[in-house]
């Protein structure tokens, strides 16, 4: 279990995130809500280890996060797909999704996993020796996930994944999310601004505003507390 | 000693008086040691060649590693003079360097106001590199490798019982002063504060109207142009003006100065200027103590500024002038401290 | 032989040498995005290693390796533990630390082994190839050293394209933090980066020292050619840097017979104020911004 206590992060003198605390359950979807600047991307950035928090807690299965380097929490089977997919535009689909298992070795299973992911994603493997940046904006985020999947990650961080792409390609991904986590029993701590379509998938739902959390529902409670609504999503 | 914002006329008076008193000590110094008051005559040029630099790369944040080459030129300029009209008034000789390398100065700046960082670098460490070739591919009117004499200056009759080195360092400290009084005016004014922009924000300083190219010349001519006096200054002060005497670690030990003396200060520019002159002596001295053998003598000063370069980077991570920012700050506070309890 | 051939020919291995130091200069450009000022001493420095090593055991080959040998130890180090502070800063601080490393290289050289000019041994002969009864004006230690060049360019551009090694270093040159976010020890490569990266300075300095003899600043023309021939291919491109080098080989070549031995330098420098100005961005590099 993802477990965060007390998180406090700043950017140069702002505070981005002040005392927010969190669990996110194996084998469950938690989605992280709130509007802009409520430091929602933050929160996962922290987890990755992209920035640094000034204090608190964040561990995994009993290993504390704070203070290592990304490429050492990716090893702890945490991995993260930031804003935009984040697809090395300069290296092939396949680069990509090789790079991604190169850290357990470069061996059969890896071969196996990404044979996998190209079944999982037909339109991936049509373009796989393409440069990544050929790709369409749903296939970026496919080809992010996929990599996440290929370093057979136990919790996904999703960092919007929804932004920028059209309602029928945010509702694929969404399932393909949905259905991952139930198949694979990974954990994904989904961050969005699309409150709906994160909900419609979600077990728990978090509310974040200017760095704090306002409140912690079940998914399905969230769509009946109008105030919240209206207050925090904007509806 | 700082010279705070005020007139013109309030600076140069300033100056006037400690170039008097200067002056003065350099006379009475010069019974004691005559050739420290020799080396005190290249602190003189150092000193506006490194305040020139200072302007350009503290305050405007244009690393040139041609500023060597630059002072070649004023040198040239010099000894070409000199050798069709021996009798030239030192001042227009000296006049005549200044613009001579600010010219070839505007030339460079036009070329370097839109190459930033690394690429900067290189091209004016390919001025450094390749400037001295110039003058030995045309031996005939640059003297080649052995380059050009230029006769000694010496004293009006009137003053004929200064000595040689007392005499070459009064007329040294009169552009110094010059020089120095005129740049930290030009600090304090707009110009000083659009140099300055620029280097902290581009984009920002273009925004607010400041034309980034022109200001940015108009640095690279002025350094320039110190440059060249400072270069004038040392033909006259060694008698040479030689492809040698500008070797590309010349323009790595100006850069030394200002980044030892105090990155973007003039004062700096003087405090740097005296440890680039009077380090290998004192090195000297050290390898006496240690007795150490001939090539580590000789070497040790350069080996030691790039020392110094690698340690302020290292232990200054957000700049020199970072960092020296940090130590202002921390005296000041400790000034107000002390003035509280007083 | 024709004028204009044998100033080709001498431009082409010439260029050779500098398209080797155009290479480390890119590969360290691409890694961390710093130009090293001090590459070109630290090339001079291997170089009389080998001198000494050469010296010790008669034997050209087992200097040349430890040329290598040693770049690549002391391109490591410095990134490790000097220039890894600086990779993240201001870029004026990267430059004024690579000059520092520069001007400590050519004090401490001299310290150890004097100042005076050496001659260094060459494992081929340096004069004209004889064929039948005519010369070519390339000799045999030019035809050796554009053949290595090659190999070893070669050998690069293989390691990157069909290695996991240089796909992960291709990842860290582009996108540092997603090559992090997906498990690449970036940290490590970028040393690894500075080590080949030596080891090609290290090569074109016992390339070019037969013909330029052996002093503390014999590379510091050499390291403004090599940097003119990395800015012409562009500072991303280890293709670039071979045409790049061949081409400023060749300039300087004619520039050199046809105007004036002693103008090359200022030549490398107008070209370099040309590129500069006309295409930044060097002939190889497409102008689309590359993320930092």
């Amino acid at each position: 279990m993802l477990e965060v206590d007390d998180l406090r992060v700043a950017y140069g003198g702002v505070t981005a995130l002040d005392g927010v605390s969190l669990r996110v359950p194996d084998r469950g979807i938690t989605t992280v809500l709130g509007p802009n600047g409520a430091g929602k991307s933050t929160l996962l950035r922290a987890i990755a280890g992209l920035v640094r928090p000034l204090s608190g807690r964040i561990s995994y299965a009993g290993r504390s996060l704070v203070g290592m380097a990304p490429e050492d929490v990716v090893r702890t089977g945490i991995s993260m797909v930031p804003e935009g997919g984040g697809v090395i535009r300069e290296l092939t689909v396949e680069e990509n999704l090789r790079l991604a298992r190169m850290w357990r070795g470069d061996g059969a299973a890896g071969r196996e996993a990404q044979a996998e992911v190209m079944d999982l994603f037909p339109a991936l493997a049509v373009r796989k020796r393409q440069p990544a940046h050929s790709l369409s904006g749903g296939e970026r985020q496919m080809l992010a996930i996929g990599r996440a999947l290929v370093g057979r990650a136990d919790v996904l961080l999703l960092d919007e994944p929804s932004l920028g792409l059209a309602p029928k390609l945010v509702t694929l991904i969404m399932q393909t999310v949905r259905s991952l986590c139930a198949r694979r029993g990974i954990s994904v701590l989904l961050v969005e601004q699309n409150a709906r379509s994160a909900l419609s998938i979600a077990d728990d739902a978090l509310l974040l505003s200017s760095g704090r959390m306002v409140a912690s529902r079940k998914a399905a409670d969230l769509h009946k507390e109008d105030e919240l609504w209206h207050a925090y999503l904007g509806y | 000693m700082r010279l705070r914002g005020g007139t013109l006329l309030r600076n140069a008076a300033i100056a006037a008086v400690l170039v008097v008193l200067l002056a003065v000590g350099l006379f009475e110094l010069d019974s004691l040691n005559a050739f420290v008051v020799y080396q005190l005559s290249s602190v003189t040029y150092v000193a506006i060649a490194a305040a020139g630099l200072t302007l350009l790369t503290g305050l405007n944040g244009q690393l040139s590693l041609g500023h060597g080459a630059l002072m070649g030129i004023g040198a040239y300029c010099t000894a070409v003079l000199l050798r069709s009209y021996t009798d030239l008034n030192p001042a227009a000789v000296m006049a005549a360097a200044v613009l001579t390398t600010a010219a070839v100065s505007v030339v460079v700046g036009l070329g370097a106001a839109r190459l930033r960082g690394p690429y900067l670098a290189g091209a004016t460490l390919g001025l450094a590199v390749g400037l001295p070739g110039v003058a030995v591919r045309f031996s005939g009117f640059f003297g080649g490798d052995q380059g050009l004499n230029v006769p000694a200056l010496s004293a009006p009759d009137s003053l004929s019982q200064v000595p040689q080195e007392v005499w070459l360092a009064w007329v040294g400290l009169v552009p110094a002063a010059i020089t120095f009084v005129l740049l930290a005016n030009l600090v304090s004014t707009r110009y000083g504060r659009d140099f300055k922009a620029i280097r902290e924000d581009e984009i920002a300083s273009a925004l607010h109207g400041i034309r980034v190219a022109r200001t940015q010349v108009l640095a690279f001519v002025l350094s320039g142009a110190c440059a060249g006096l400072a270069g004038s200054l040392m033909a006259y002060t060694s008698n040479l003006a030689a492809p040698g005497s500008f070797p590309l670690t010349l323009s790595l030990e100006l850069l030394a100065a200002i980044v030892i003396g105090g990155l973007g200060t003039l004062p700096g520019a003087v405090w740097g200027a005296l440890v680039i002159v009077f380090a290998p002596d004192w090195i000297g001295s050290l390898n006496d103590a240690l007795h150490l053998p001939g090539p580590v003598r000789a070497e040790l000063p350069l080996a030691l500024f790039g020392a110094v370069f690698v340690v302020a980077m290292l232990a200054f991570p957000e700049g020199v002038q970072g960092g020296l920012v940090r130590l202002w700050r921390w005296r000041v506070g400790r000034r107000q401290a002390a003035a509280a309890r007083a | 032989m024709n004028y204009f051939v044998v100033l080709t020919l001498t431009g082409l291995a010439a260029g050779m040498v500098y398209s080797a130091l155009a290479l480390a200069l890119v590969l360290i450009w691409r890694a961390t995005r710093i130009v090293n000022f001090a590459q070109g001493a630290m090339a001079m420095s291997t170089t009389y290693i080998a001198l000494a090593v050469i010296q010790a055991t008669g034997n050209y080959w087992i200097g040349f390796v430890a040329a290598l040998v040693a770049g690549l130890a002391m391109g490591a180090l410095a990134e490790r533990f000097i220039v890894r502070w600086v990779e993240t800063g201001p870029p004026l601080n990267a430059v004024i630390l690579t000059l520092g490393l520069f001007l400590v290289l050519e004090a401490v050289v001299p310290m150890i082994w004097g100042a005076q000019i050496r001659s260094f041994p060459a494992p081929f002969s340096i004069a004209a190839t004889q064929v039948g009864n005519t010369y070519i004006a390339l000799s045999p230690f030019s035809i050796f050293t554009i053949a290595v060049v090659l190999a070893v360019m070669g050998a690069m551009l293989a390691l990157f394209r069909l290695t996991g090694i240089g796909l992960r270093m291709r990842a860290a040159a582009f996108a540092p933090d997603m090559a992090r976010l997906l498990g690449v020890r970036v940290g490590r490569l970028l040393t690894f980066g500075w080590a080949l990266a030596s080891m090609a300075g290290a090569l074109a300095g016992m390339l070019v020292a037969p013909t330029l003899l052996l002093y503390p600043s014999n590379m510091d023309a050499i390291l403004v050619y090599g940097f003119t021939a990395a800015v012409l291919g562009g500072l991303d491109s280890p293709v670039g840097a071979l045409v790049g080098g061949v081409g400023i080989g060749l300039a300087l070549s004619y520039i050199g017979g046809y105007v004036g031995g002693d103008l090359e330098a200022i030549g490398a420098l107008v070209i370099l104020i040309a590129i500069l100005m006309l295409r930044p961005q060097g002939l190889f590099v497409h102008a689309a911004e590359r993320r930092a």
